[in-house]
Protein backbone atom coordinates (compact mmCIF):
# COMPACT_ATOMS: atom_id res chain seq x y z
CA UNK A 1 0.00 0.00 0.00
CA UNK A 2 1.24 3.71 -0.95
CA UNK A 3 1.25 6.09 1.97
CA UNK A 4 -1.77 8.76 2.02
CA UNK A 5 0.82 11.67 1.37
CA UNK A 6 2.80 9.88 -1.56
CA UNK A 7 -0.64 8.81 -3.04
CA UNK A 8 -2.46 11.91 -2.69
CA UNK A 9 -0.56 13.97 -6.05
CA UNK A 10 -1.21 10.79 -7.78
CA UNK A 11 -4.62 11.08 -9.26
CA UNK A 12 -4.38 14.97 -10.79
CA UNK A 13 -0.92 13.74 -12.35
CA UNK A 14 -2.91 10.51 -13.91
CA UNK A 15 -6.30 12.40 -14.73
CA UNK A 16 -5.26 15.01 -17.15
CA UNK A 17 -3.61 12.75 -19.96
CA UNK A 18 -6.26 10.30 -19.14
CA UNK A 19 -9.03 13.33 -19.80
CA UNK A 20 -7.12 13.71 -22.98
CA UNK A 21 -7.43 10.38 -23.49
CA UNK A 22 -11.08 10.07 -23.30
CA UNK A 23 -11.99 13.32 -25.34
CA UNK A 24 -9.65 11.86 -28.45
CA UNK A 25 -12.35 8.83 -27.72
CA UNK A 26 -15.22 10.65 -27.33
CA UNK A 27 -14.58 13.42 -30.24
CA UNK A 28 -12.98 10.63 -32.49
CA UNK A 29 -15.49 11.30 -35.62
CA UNK A 30 -15.09 14.70 -36.05
CA UNK A 31 -11.27 14.51 -35.53
CA UNK A 32 -11.04 11.59 -37.67
CA UNK A 33 -12.76 13.99 -40.68
CA UNK A 34 -10.58 16.94 -40.03
CA UNK A 35 -7.53 14.77 -40.22
CA UNK A 36 -9.33 13.40 -42.96
CA UNK A 37 -9.94 17.15 -44.47
CA UNK A 38 -6.01 17.83 -44.26
CA UNK A 39 -5.21 14.75 -45.84
CA UNK A 40 -4.15 15.45 -49.32
CA UNK A 41 -2.46 18.46 -48.67
CA UNK A 42 -0.31 16.51 -46.46
CA UNK A 43 0.30 13.73 -48.90
CA UNK A 44 2.82 13.50 -52.02
CA UNK A 45 0.00 13.11 -54.50
CA UNK A 46 -4.27 13.55 -54.35
CA UNK A 47 -4.60 10.08 -56.14
CA UNK A 48 -2.49 8.54 -52.79
CA UNK A 49 -4.70 10.63 -50.74
CA UNK A 50 -8.08 8.43 -52.55
CA UNK A 51 -6.42 4.98 -52.06
CA UNK A 52 -5.57 5.78 -48.19
CA UNK A 53 -9.64 6.97 -48.00
CA UNK A 54 -10.17 3.84 -49.52
CA UNK A 55 -8.39 1.30 -47.96
CA UNK A 56 -9.10 3.65 -44.27
CA UNK A 57 -12.59 3.00 -44.71
CA UNK A 58 -12.13 -1.21 -45.83
CA UNK A 59 -9.05 -1.42 -42.87
CA UNK A 60 -11.79 0.33 -40.47
CA UNK A 61 -14.89 -2.18 -41.86
CA UNK A 62 -12.34 -5.26 -41.38
CA UNK A 63 -11.65 -4.40 -38.05
CA UNK A 64 -15.32 -4.37 -36.69
CA UNK A 65 -14.81 -8.16 -37.20
CA UNK A 66 -11.24 -8.71 -36.35
CA UNK A 67 -10.50 -6.30 -33.82
CA UNK A 68 -14.18 -5.76 -32.26
CA UNK A 69 -15.32 -9.55 -32.34
CA UNK A 70 -12.42 -11.21 -32.53
CA UNK A 71 -12.62 -13.16 -35.95
CA UNK A 72 -9.63 -13.45 -38.04
CA UNK A 73 -11.02 -13.08 -41.87
CA UNK A 74 -8.95 -13.85 -44.97
CA UNK A 75 -11.43 -13.27 -47.06
CA UNK A 76 -12.72 -9.79 -46.94
CA UNK A 77 -11.41 -8.37 -50.31
CA UNK A 78 -14.53 -10.66 -51.43
CA UNK A 79 -16.82 -7.83 -50.47
CA UNK A 80 -14.18 -4.43 -51.78
CA UNK A 81 -14.05 -6.88 -54.74
CA UNK A 82 -17.92 -7.15 -54.84
CA UNK A 83 -18.50 -3.74 -54.51
CA UNK A 84 -16.06 -2.57 -56.74
CA UNK A 85 -17.31 -4.72 -59.46
CA UNK A 86 -21.68 -4.19 -58.95
CA UNK A 87 -20.56 -0.52 -58.92
CA UNK A 88 -19.02 -0.44 -62.26
CA UNK A 89 -21.02 -3.41 -63.83
CA UNK A 90 -23.97 -0.80 -62.99
CA UNK A 91 -22.71 2.11 -64.47
CA UNK A 92 -20.86 0.60 -67.57
CA UNK A 93 -23.40 -1.78 -68.74
CA UNK A 94 -26.78 -0.77 -67.42
CA UNK A 95 -25.98 3.00 -67.29
CA UNK A 96 -27.31 2.97 -64.04
CA UNK A 97 -26.31 6.81 -61.98
CA UNK A 98 -23.26 6.74 -60.18
CA UNK A 99 -25.48 7.40 -56.40
CA UNK A 100 -27.30 4.50 -57.43
CA UNK A 101 -24.61 2.25 -58.28
CA UNK A 102 -22.75 3.03 -55.05
CA UNK A 103 -25.99 2.13 -53.06
CA UNK A 104 -26.44 -1.61 -55.22
CA UNK A 105 -22.61 -2.18 -54.42
CA UNK A 106 -22.86 -1.34 -51.17
CA UNK A 107 -25.76 -3.80 -50.83
CA UNK A 108 -24.62 -6.43 -53.09
CA UNK A 109 -21.50 -6.59 -50.82
CA UNK A 110 -23.34 -7.10 -48.17
CA UNK A 111 -25.22 -10.00 -49.30
CA UNK A 112 -21.98 -11.60 -50.40
CA UNK A 113 -21.15 -10.93 -46.89
CA UNK A 114 -23.99 -12.31 -45.34
CA UNK A 115 -23.66 -14.91 -47.31
CA UNK A 116 -20.23 -16.09 -46.70
CA UNK A 117 -20.29 -15.09 -43.24
CA UNK A 118 -23.71 -17.74 -42.28
CA UNK A 119 -21.19 -20.26 -43.67
CA UNK A 120 -18.20 -19.02 -42.09
CA UNK A 121 -19.24 -17.87 -38.38
CA UNK A 122 -20.20 -21.94 -38.33
CA UNK A 123 -16.54 -22.73 -37.50
CA UNK A 124 -13.96 -21.63 -35.21
CA UNK A 125 -10.75 -20.46 -34.72
CA UNK A 126 -8.15 -21.50 -37.64
CA UNK A 127 -11.60 -23.24 -39.53
CA UNK A 128 -13.42 -19.79 -40.01
CA UNK A 129 -10.05 -18.17 -41.72
CA UNK A 130 -9.72 -21.12 -43.76
CA UNK A 131 -13.83 -21.22 -44.67
CA UNK A 132 -13.66 -17.28 -45.39
CA UNK A 133 -10.63 -17.69 -47.81
CA UNK A 134 -11.78 -20.76 -49.50
CA UNK A 135 -15.13 -18.95 -50.69
CA UNK A 136 -13.40 -15.68 -50.98
CA UNK A 137 -10.85 -17.44 -54.08
CA UNK A 138 -14.37 -19.02 -55.17
CA UNK A 139 -15.57 -15.29 -55.74
CA UNK A 140 -12.25 -14.29 -57.28
CA UNK A 141 -12.35 -17.45 -59.97
CA UNK A 142 -16.54 -16.86 -60.63
CA UNK A 143 -15.05 -13.19 -61.39
CA UNK A 144 -12.14 -14.49 -63.84
CA UNK A 145 -14.78 -17.13 -65.68
CA UNK A 146 -17.39 -14.45 -65.83
CA UNK A 147 -15.57 -12.83 -68.27
CA UNK A 148 -18.24 -10.90 -70.57
CA UNK A 149 -20.05 -9.34 -67.70
CA UNK A 150 -16.29 -8.68 -65.11
CA UNK A 151 -13.74 -8.13 -67.83
CA UNK A 152 -12.46 -11.62 -66.85
CA UNK A 153 -8.28 -11.12 -66.15
CA UNK A 154 -7.97 -7.49 -68.04
CA UNK A 155 -10.33 -6.74 -64.96
CA UNK A 156 -13.02 -4.30 -65.35
CA UNK A 157 -13.15 -0.84 -67.54
CA UNK A 158 -15.66 1.18 -69.11
CA UNK A 159 -17.50 3.21 -66.58
CA UNK A 160 -16.23 6.38 -65.93
CA UNK A 161 -17.75 9.07 -64.35
CA UNK A 162 -16.86 12.21 -65.31
CA UNK A 163 -19.04 14.29 -64.15
CA UNK A 164 -21.87 14.79 -61.03
CA UNK A 165 -24.54 16.38 -60.01
CA UNK A 166 -24.64 17.07 -56.40
CA UNK A 167 -27.35 19.85 -55.50
CA UNK A 168 -27.75 21.04 -58.89
CA UNK A 169 -24.56 22.11 -59.47
CA UNK A 170 -21.76 19.75 -61.62
CA UNK A 171 -19.22 18.85 -60.11
CA UNK A 172 -16.08 17.64 -62.37
CA UNK A 173 -15.58 14.13 -61.18
CA UNK A 174 -12.12 14.03 -62.99
CA UNK A 175 -10.34 16.81 -60.93
CA UNK A 176 -8.18 15.61 -58.19
CA UNK A 177 -9.65 17.62 -54.82
CA UNK A 178 -13.04 17.58 -56.05
CA UNK A 179 -12.93 13.54 -56.28
CA UNK A 180 -11.43 13.55 -53.01
CA UNK A 181 -13.82 15.40 -51.06
CA UNK A 182 -16.67 13.59 -52.36
CA UNK A 183 -15.16 10.29 -51.60
CA UNK A 184 -14.06 11.69 -48.83
CA UNK A 185 -17.90 12.58 -47.77
CA UNK A 186 -18.65 8.86 -47.87
CA UNK A 187 -15.28 8.41 -45.93
CA UNK A 188 -16.70 9.70 -42.83
CA UNK A 189 -20.06 8.25 -43.34
CA UNK A 190 -18.84 5.24 -42.81
CA UNK A 191 -16.06 6.14 -39.82
CA UNK A 192 -19.23 7.92 -37.80
CA UNK A 193 -21.60 4.81 -38.80
CA UNK A 194 -18.38 2.23 -37.70
CA UNK A 195 -18.14 4.43 -34.87
CA UNK A 196 -22.23 4.57 -33.57
CA UNK A 197 -21.87 0.62 -33.78
CA UNK A 198 -18.40 0.28 -31.32
CA UNK A 199 -20.66 2.52 -29.39
CA UNK A 200 -23.91 0.68 -29.11
CA UNK A 201 -25.04 -2.21 -27.06
CA UNK A 202 -24.48 -4.31 -29.82
CA UNK A 203 -20.64 -3.03 -29.83
CA UNK A 204 -20.79 -4.56 -26.26
CA UNK A 205 -21.99 -8.17 -27.27
CA UNK A 206 -19.05 -8.49 -29.66
CA UNK A 207 -16.64 -7.28 -27.40
CA UNK A 208 -17.64 -9.58 -24.71
CA UNK A 209 -18.04 -12.69 -27.77
CA UNK A 210 -14.23 -11.51 -28.62
CA UNK A 211 -13.12 -11.61 -24.77
CA UNK A 212 -14.86 -15.28 -24.08
CA UNK A 213 -17.24 -16.48 -26.21
CA UNK A 214 -18.48 -19.13 -23.51
CA UNK A 215 -19.29 -16.59 -21.07
CA UNK A 216 -21.17 -14.82 -23.50
CA UNK A 217 -23.07 -17.48 -24.52
CA UNK A 218 -23.59 -18.12 -20.82
CA UNK A 219 -24.78 -14.52 -20.12
CA UNK A 220 -27.29 -15.16 -22.96
CA UNK A 221 -26.16 -13.82 -26.16
CA UNK A 222 -26.93 -16.21 -29.23
CA UNK A 223 -23.25 -16.01 -31.00
CA UNK A 224 -24.06 -17.82 -33.89
CA UNK A 225 -25.99 -14.68 -34.62
CA UNK A 226 -23.93 -11.90 -33.47
CA UNK A 227 -20.73 -12.94 -35.10
CA UNK A 228 -22.90 -13.19 -38.65
CA UNK A 229 -24.40 -9.49 -37.72
CA UNK A 230 -20.77 -8.27 -37.22
CA UNK A 231 -19.50 -10.20 -40.40
CA UNK A 232 -22.13 -8.94 -42.31
CA UNK A 233 -21.78 -4.84 -40.97
CA UNK A 234 -18.23 -5.47 -41.60
CA UNK A 235 -18.53 -6.78 -45.14
CA UNK A 236 -20.77 -3.89 -46.00
CA UNK A 237 -18.40 -1.04 -44.97
CA UNK A 238 -15.57 -2.91 -46.85
CA UNK A 239 -17.86 -3.18 -49.96
CA UNK A 240 -18.41 0.62 -49.85
CA UNK A 241 -14.63 1.12 -49.78
CA UNK A 242 -14.96 -0.79 -53.00
CA UNK A 243 -17.62 1.03 -54.43
CA UNK A 244 -15.06 4.45 -53.34
CA UNK A 245 -12.08 2.47 -55.40
CA UNK A 246 -14.25 1.75 -58.54
CA UNK A 247 -15.19 5.36 -58.26
CA UNK A 248 -11.52 6.61 -57.88
CA UNK A 249 -10.03 4.31 -60.50
CA UNK A 250 -12.72 3.61 -63.31
CA UNK A 251 -11.50 0.47 -63.32
CA UNK A 252 -11.31 -2.86 -61.20
CA UNK A 253 -8.26 -5.06 -61.11
CA UNK A 254 -9.32 -8.66 -60.73
CA UNK A 255 -6.51 -8.51 -58.38
CA UNK A 256 -8.53 -6.60 -56.25
CA UNK A 257 -10.73 -9.79 -55.21
CA UNK A 258 -7.60 -12.10 -54.58
CA UNK A 259 -6.45 -13.59 -51.34
CA UNK A 260 -3.22 -11.14 -51.37
CA UNK A 261 -5.99 -8.32 -51.15
CA UNK A 262 -6.89 -9.86 -48.24
CA UNK A 263 -3.68 -10.70 -46.69
CA UNK A 264 -3.02 -6.64 -47.39
CA UNK A 265 -6.21 -5.61 -45.74
CA UNK A 266 -5.46 -7.63 -42.49
CA UNK A 267 -1.55 -6.52 -42.76
CA UNK A 268 -2.88 -2.37 -42.66
CA UNK A 269 -5.23 -3.56 -39.50
CA UNK A 270 -2.11 -5.20 -37.32
CA UNK A 271 0.64 -2.31 -38.79
CA UNK A 272 -2.24 0.31 -37.35
CA UNK A 273 -3.53 -1.28 -34.46
CA UNK A 274 -6.09 -3.57 -34.18
CA UNK A 275 -7.47 -2.48 -30.71
CA UNK A 276 -8.45 0.98 -31.35
CA UNK A 277 -11.45 2.58 -33.59
CA UNK A 278 -8.89 4.81 -36.10
CA UNK A 279 -5.89 2.46 -35.74
CA UNK A 280 -6.83 0.45 -39.02
CA UNK A 281 -7.18 3.78 -40.91
CA UNK A 282 -3.62 5.09 -39.72
CA UNK A 283 -2.07 1.29 -40.60
CA UNK A 284 -3.74 2.05 -44.26
CA UNK A 285 -2.21 5.07 -44.04
CA UNK A 286 1.46 4.14 -43.55
CA UNK A 287 1.44 0.98 -45.81
CA UNK A 288 0.28 2.81 -48.93
CA UNK A 289 2.64 5.67 -47.58
CA UNK A 290 5.25 2.99 -47.85
CA UNK A 291 4.31 1.80 -50.99
CA UNK A 292 4.59 5.10 -52.89
CA UNK A 293 7.94 6.10 -51.44
CA UNK A 294 9.44 3.09 -51.18
CA UNK A 295 8.31 1.85 -55.09
CA UNK A 296 10.49 4.46 -56.11
CA UNK A 297 13.79 3.65 -55.02
CA UNK A 298 13.90 -0.33 -55.48
CA UNK A 299 10.57 -2.76 -57.54
CA UNK A 300 11.05 -4.98 -53.89
CA UNK A 301 9.60 -2.30 -52.07
CA UNK A 302 7.59 -5.10 -50.26
CA UNK A 303 10.82 -6.55 -49.03
CA UNK A 304 10.57 -3.34 -46.36
CA UNK A 305 7.02 -2.66 -46.02
CA UNK A 306 7.40 -6.48 -44.98
CA UNK A 307 10.03 -6.33 -42.50
CA UNK A 308 8.93 -3.15 -41.01
CA UNK A 309 5.17 -5.27 -40.48
CA UNK A 310 7.20 -7.89 -38.59
CA UNK A 311 9.13 -5.73 -36.08
CA UNK A 312 5.80 -3.97 -35.41
CA UNK A 313 3.96 -7.24 -34.77
CA UNK A 314 7.01 -9.11 -32.98
CA UNK A 315 7.85 -5.22 -30.92
CA UNK A 316 4.91 -3.37 -30.92
CA UNK A 317 1.73 -5.27 -31.16
CA UNK A 318 -0.61 -2.55 -30.27
CA UNK A 319 -0.06 -1.04 -33.62
CA UNK A 320 1.30 2.56 -34.33
CA UNK A 321 -1.84 4.08 -33.35
CA UNK A 322 -2.31 2.18 -30.50
CA UNK A 323 0.84 2.26 -28.79
CA UNK A 324 0.62 6.57 -29.72
CA UNK A 325 -2.68 6.17 -27.69
CA UNK A 326 -1.05 3.54 -24.66
CA UNK A 327 1.79 5.74 -24.39
CA UNK A 328 1.63 9.22 -25.44
CA UNK A 329 -2.19 9.78 -24.55
CA UNK A 330 -1.70 7.32 -21.67
CA UNK B 1 -44.40 -29.51 -0.51
CA UNK B 2 -44.77 -27.01 -3.62
CA UNK B 3 -43.79 -27.96 -7.43
CA UNK B 4 -40.66 -28.63 -8.10
CA UNK B 5 -38.47 -25.81 -10.41
CA UNK B 6 -36.29 -27.92 -12.09
CA UNK B 7 -36.55 -31.70 -12.46
CA UNK B 8 -34.67 -34.10 -14.12
CA UNK B 9 -35.83 -37.65 -15.80
CA UNK B 10 -33.85 -40.34 -16.17
CA UNK B 11 -31.16 -38.39 -17.47
CA UNK B 12 -28.19 -40.28 -19.60
CA UNK B 13 -25.27 -38.41 -21.05
CA UNK B 14 -22.31 -41.29 -22.95
CA UNK B 15 -19.49 -39.59 -24.38
CA UNK B 16 -18.41 -42.16 -26.94
CA UNK B 17 -18.27 -45.36 -25.21
CA UNK B 18 -17.57 -43.65 -21.30
CA UNK B 19 -21.04 -43.23 -19.27
CA UNK B 20 -20.88 -39.97 -17.80
CA UNK B 21 -24.47 -39.91 -16.21
CA UNK B 22 -26.93 -42.70 -15.91
CA UNK B 23 -30.54 -42.54 -15.14
CA UNK B 24 -30.15 -39.42 -13.03
CA UNK B 25 -33.83 -38.61 -11.82
CA UNK B 26 -34.46 -35.73 -9.54
CA UNK B 27 -36.38 -32.70 -8.65
CA UNK B 28 -35.11 -29.35 -7.19
CA UNK B 29 -37.80 -27.46 -5.40
CA UNK B 30 -37.97 -23.38 -4.93
CA UNK B 31 -35.61 -21.69 -2.07
CA UNK B 32 -33.66 -24.27 -1.17
CA UNK B 33 -29.69 -24.91 -1.24
CA UNK B 34 -29.07 -28.54 -2.83
CA UNK B 35 -25.02 -29.47 -2.99
CA UNK B 36 -24.15 -32.18 -5.04
CA UNK B 37 -21.10 -34.08 -4.44
CA UNK B 38 -18.97 -37.17 -5.58
CA UNK B 39 -15.60 -38.43 -6.26
CA UNK B 40 -13.68 -36.67 -9.10
CA UNK B 41 -15.10 -37.97 -12.40
CA UNK B 42 -18.71 -38.56 -10.73
CA UNK B 43 -20.53 -36.77 -13.65
CA UNK B 44 -21.11 -33.68 -11.19
CA UNK B 45 -19.98 -30.89 -13.46
CA UNK B 46 -21.45 -33.00 -16.60
CA UNK B 47 -24.81 -32.71 -14.66
CA UNK B 48 -24.36 -28.69 -14.31
CA UNK B 49 -23.90 -28.87 -18.05
CA UNK B 50 -27.21 -30.49 -18.61
CA UNK B 51 -28.84 -28.30 -16.31
CA UNK B 52 -27.67 -25.53 -18.08
CA UNK B 53 -28.06 -26.31 -21.50
CA UNK B 54 -23.98 -26.76 -22.48
CA UNK B 55 -24.53 -30.31 -22.97
CA UNK B 56 -27.97 -31.79 -24.49
CA UNK B 57 -28.14 -35.13 -22.48
CA UNK B 58 -28.04 -38.39 -24.66
CA UNK B 59 -31.57 -39.24 -23.19
CA UNK B 60 -33.96 -37.92 -20.57
CA UNK B 61 -35.84 -34.87 -19.76
CA UNK B 62 -35.98 -32.26 -18.32
CA UNK B 63 -38.50 -29.90 -16.96
CA UNK B 64 -38.00 -25.74 -15.60
CA UNK B 65 -41.73 -24.57 -14.19
CA UNK B 66 -42.86 -27.90 -15.74
CA UNK B 67 -41.81 -26.97 -19.69
CA UNK B 68 -39.87 -29.45 -21.22
CA UNK B 69 -36.77 -27.76 -22.33
CA UNK B 70 -35.49 -29.69 -24.95
CA UNK B 71 -34.19 -27.89 -27.81
CA UNK B 72 -33.51 -25.35 -25.96
CA UNK B 73 -29.71 -23.60 -26.34
CA UNK B 74 -27.33 -22.46 -23.64
CA UNK B 75 -27.72 -18.98 -24.43
CA UNK B 76 -31.15 -19.22 -23.96
CA UNK B 77 -31.58 -20.58 -20.40
CA UNK B 78 -30.32 -17.83 -18.68
CA UNK B 79 -33.46 -15.74 -20.60
CA UNK B 80 -35.96 -18.76 -18.63
CA UNK B 81 -34.31 -17.97 -15.72
CA UNK B 82 -31.18 -20.15 -14.99
CA UNK B 83 -27.69 -18.75 -14.58
CA UNK B 84 -24.24 -20.43 -13.70
CA UNK B 85 -20.43 -19.88 -12.29
CA UNK B 86 -17.75 -22.38 -13.99
CA UNK B 87 -16.02 -24.50 -12.39
CA UNK B 88 -12.51 -22.74 -14.11
CA UNK B 89 -12.74 -19.07 -14.07
CA UNK B 90 -15.03 -17.69 -16.42
CA UNK B 91 -15.21 -13.96 -16.71
CA UNK B 92 -14.39 -11.05 -19.78
CA UNK B 93 -10.44 -11.29 -18.76
CA UNK B 94 -9.41 -7.24 -20.45
CA UNK B 95 -13.33 -5.75 -19.20
CA UNK B 96 -13.01 -4.20 -16.43
CA UNK B 97 -15.38 -5.31 -13.54
CA UNK B 98 -18.30 -3.02 -14.14
CA UNK B 99 -17.98 -3.93 -17.83
CA UNK B 100 -18.39 -7.33 -17.17
CA UNK B 101 -21.45 -7.37 -15.17
CA UNK B 102 -22.88 -4.55 -17.30
CA UNK B 103 -22.17 -6.86 -20.74
CA UNK B 104 -24.21 -9.54 -18.38
CA UNK B 105 -27.02 -7.42 -17.73
CA UNK B 106 -27.71 -6.01 -21.07
CA UNK B 107 -27.89 -9.44 -22.75
CA UNK B 108 -31.66 -8.88 -21.14
CA UNK B 109 -32.14 -5.71 -22.72
CA UNK B 110 -30.66 -5.38 -25.68
CA UNK B 111 -28.61 -7.48 -27.87
CA UNK B 112 -28.90 -6.70 -31.55
CA UNK B 113 -29.30 -2.77 -31.51
CA UNK B 114 -26.58 -1.10 -33.84
CA UNK B 115 -27.09 2.64 -33.24
CA UNK B 116 -28.10 3.67 -30.17
CA UNK B 117 -25.49 4.94 -27.66
CA UNK B 118 -25.08 2.40 -24.84
CA UNK B 119 -24.48 5.06 -21.94
CA UNK B 120 -28.09 5.90 -22.74
CA UNK B 121 -29.28 2.29 -20.87
CA UNK B 122 -27.96 4.20 -17.66
CA UNK B 123 -30.50 1.31 -15.39
CA UNK B 124 -27.74 -1.44 -16.55
CA UNK B 125 -25.07 0.99 -14.64
CA UNK B 126 -27.70 0.93 -11.73
CA UNK B 127 -27.65 -3.07 -11.81
CA UNK B 128 -24.39 -3.61 -12.45
CA UNK B 129 -22.97 -1.55 -9.77
CA UNK B 130 -25.81 -3.13 -7.26
CA UNK B 131 -24.50 -6.44 -8.32
CA UNK B 132 -20.98 -5.80 -7.50
CA UNK B 133 -21.99 -4.49 -4.15
CA UNK B 134 -23.86 -7.53 -2.94
CA UNK B 135 -20.43 -9.09 -3.94
CA UNK B 136 -18.19 -6.66 -2.24
CA UNK B 137 -17.00 -5.75 -5.40
CA UNK B 138 -18.05 -1.80 -5.66
CA UNK B 139 -14.59 -0.72 -4.75
CA UNK B 140 -13.47 -2.63 -7.31
CA UNK B 141 -15.67 -1.46 -9.94
CA UNK B 142 -13.11 0.43 -12.25
CA UNK B 143 -10.05 -2.35 -12.70
CA UNK B 144 -9.87 -4.93 -15.29
CA UNK B 145 -10.85 -8.42 -14.13
CA UNK B 146 -7.82 -9.99 -15.14
CA UNK B 147 -5.92 -8.18 -12.51
CA UNK B 148 -8.04 -9.24 -9.44
CA UNK B 149 -7.11 -11.47 -7.24
CA UNK B 150 -8.44 -15.12 -7.59
CA UNK B 151 -10.97 -14.89 -4.90
CA UNK B 152 -12.17 -11.60 -6.48
CA UNK B 153 -12.68 -12.64 -9.70
CA UNK B 154 -14.58 -16.02 -8.27
CA UNK B 155 -16.99 -13.49 -6.86
CA UNK B 156 -17.20 -11.33 -9.96
CA UNK B 157 -18.29 -14.49 -12.03
CA UNK B 158 -20.96 -14.79 -9.40
CA UNK B 159 -22.69 -11.06 -9.91
CA UNK B 160 -22.15 -12.12 -13.38
CA UNK B 161 -24.52 -14.86 -12.86
CA UNK B 162 -26.63 -12.74 -10.36
CA UNK B 163 -27.05 -9.70 -12.70
CA UNK B 164 -30.16 -11.75 -14.69
CA UNK B 165 -31.31 -12.46 -11.36
CA UNK B 166 -32.51 -16.10 -12.07
CA UNK B 167 -34.89 -18.31 -10.24
CA UNK B 168 -32.19 -21.41 -10.30
CA UNK B 169 -28.38 -20.60 -10.10
CA UNK B 170 -25.99 -23.13 -10.25
CA UNK B 171 -22.54 -22.31 -8.75
CA UNK B 172 -19.64 -25.03 -10.04
CA UNK B 173 -17.09 -25.30 -7.19
CA UNK B 174 -17.20 -21.50 -6.38
CA UNK B 175 -14.34 -21.90 -3.35
CA UNK B 176 -12.01 -23.91 -5.96
CA UNK B 177 -8.33 -22.89 -5.06
CA UNK B 178 -9.74 -20.61 -2.69
CA UNK B 179 -7.25 -19.97 0.64
CA UNK B 180 -9.22 -20.14 3.95
CA UNK B 181 -10.18 -16.60 4.01
CA UNK B 182 -11.41 -16.85 0.91
CA UNK B 183 -13.38 -19.18 1.38
CA UNK B 184 -15.27 -17.50 4.64
CA UNK B 185 -15.64 -14.77 2.57
CA UNK B 186 -17.34 -16.93 -0.16
CA UNK B 187 -19.33 -18.95 2.23
CA UNK B 188 -21.25 -16.07 3.16
CA UNK B 189 -21.68 -14.24 0.23
CA UNK B 190 -23.72 -17.87 -0.51
CA UNK B 191 -25.26 -17.65 2.68
CA UNK B 192 -26.84 -14.04 1.71
CA UNK B 193 -27.76 -15.51 -1.75
CA UNK B 194 -29.37 -18.73 -0.26
CA UNK B 195 -32.18 -16.40 1.60
CA UNK B 196 -33.28 -15.49 -1.93
CA UNK B 197 -32.82 -18.44 -4.57
CA UNK B 198 -32.60 -21.80 -5.45
CA UNK B 199 -29.01 -22.59 -5.44
CA UNK B 200 -27.35 -25.52 -6.90
CA UNK B 201 -24.10 -26.39 -5.79
CA UNK B 202 -21.05 -28.33 -6.65
CA UNK B 203 -18.40 -28.35 -3.91
CA UNK B 204 -15.68 -30.08 -2.43
CA UNK B 205 -14.73 -28.58 0.89
CA UNK B 206 -17.30 -30.87 3.31
CA UNK B 207 -18.09 -28.65 6.27
CA UNK B 208 -18.54 -25.57 3.88
CA UNK B 209 -21.32 -28.32 2.36
CA UNK B 210 -22.79 -29.45 5.58
CA UNK B 211 -23.23 -26.12 6.78
CA UNK B 212 -24.88 -24.66 4.08
CA UNK B 213 -26.97 -27.50 2.44
CA UNK B 214 -30.90 -28.18 3.09
CA UNK B 215 -30.21 -31.38 0.92
CA UNK B 216 -27.26 -33.19 -0.55
CA UNK B 217 -27.22 -35.08 -3.99
CA UNK B 218 -24.33 -37.99 -4.02
CA UNK B 219 -23.16 -38.92 -7.56
CA UNK B 220 -20.92 -41.90 -8.30
CA UNK B 221 -19.88 -43.26 -11.41
CA UNK B 222 -22.55 -41.31 -13.14
CA UNK B 223 -25.62 -42.64 -10.61
CA UNK B 224 -27.33 -40.88 -8.24
CA UNK B 225 -26.44 -43.05 -4.99
CA UNK B 226 -27.68 -41.21 -2.38
CA UNK B 227 -29.83 -38.53 -1.64
CA UNK B 228 -30.86 -37.41 2.10
CA UNK B 229 -30.24 -34.22 4.27
CA UNK B 230 -26.62 -33.23 5.43
CA UNK B 231 -27.31 -35.65 8.23
CA UNK B 232 -28.54 -38.52 6.46
CA UNK B 233 -25.89 -38.26 3.48
CA UNK B 234 -23.37 -38.50 6.92
CA UNK B 235 -24.35 -41.56 8.58
CA UNK B 236 -25.68 -42.90 4.47
CA UNK B 237 -23.11 -46.77 5.12
CA UNK B 238 -23.11 -46.39 0.99
CA UNK B 239 -22.16 -42.86 0.82
CA UNK B 240 -19.57 -43.53 3.49
CA UNK B 241 -18.05 -46.29 1.70
CA UNK B 242 -17.78 -44.89 -2.11
CA UNK B 243 -16.71 -41.96 -1.01
CA UNK B 244 -16.25 -40.46 2.67
CA UNK B 245 -14.27 -43.57 3.88
CA UNK B 246 -11.84 -42.98 0.52
CA UNK B 247 -11.02 -39.49 0.47
CA UNK B 248 -10.10 -38.92 4.03
CA UNK B 249 -9.04 -35.64 3.05
CA UNK B 250 -12.29 -34.41 1.73
CA UNK B 251 -14.14 -35.89 5.63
Amino acid sequence: MTSPAFAAPMPSSVRKPARLKSLVTTYRVPLSIIALCLLPWLLPSKALAVNVLVYGVVAVGYNLLFGYTGLLSFGHAAFVGAGAYITGIAIGQFGVPWYAAVLLGVFGGGLLAFAIGALSTRTRGIYFSMVTLALAQLVYYVALQASSWTGGENGLRGFTVNKINLLGYDVNFLDPVNKYYVLMTFAALALWIVSRILNSPFGAAIEAIRENERRASTCGYNVERTKLLSFTLSGTICALGGTMSALHLAFVPLDSLHYHASGMIVMMTLLGGASSFFGPFVGALVFLVMEDVFSLWTSHWQIIVGSIFVLFVLFLPKGIWGTFLARVMR
Amino acid sequence: MSAPLLAVDDIGVRFGGFVALQGVTTAFHPGRVTSIIGPNGAGKSTLFNVLSGVLTPSSGTIRFKGQDLKGTRHHEFVHRGIARSYQITNIFPDLSVHENVRVAAQASRSRYNIWTNRKRFSELDVRADAALESVGLVAKRDEIAKFLAHGQQRALEIAIALISDPEVLLLDEPTAGMGPEETKEMVALLERLAAARTILLVEHKMKMILGLSDRILVLHHGRLIADGSPRDIQTDPEVRRVYLGQNDGYA
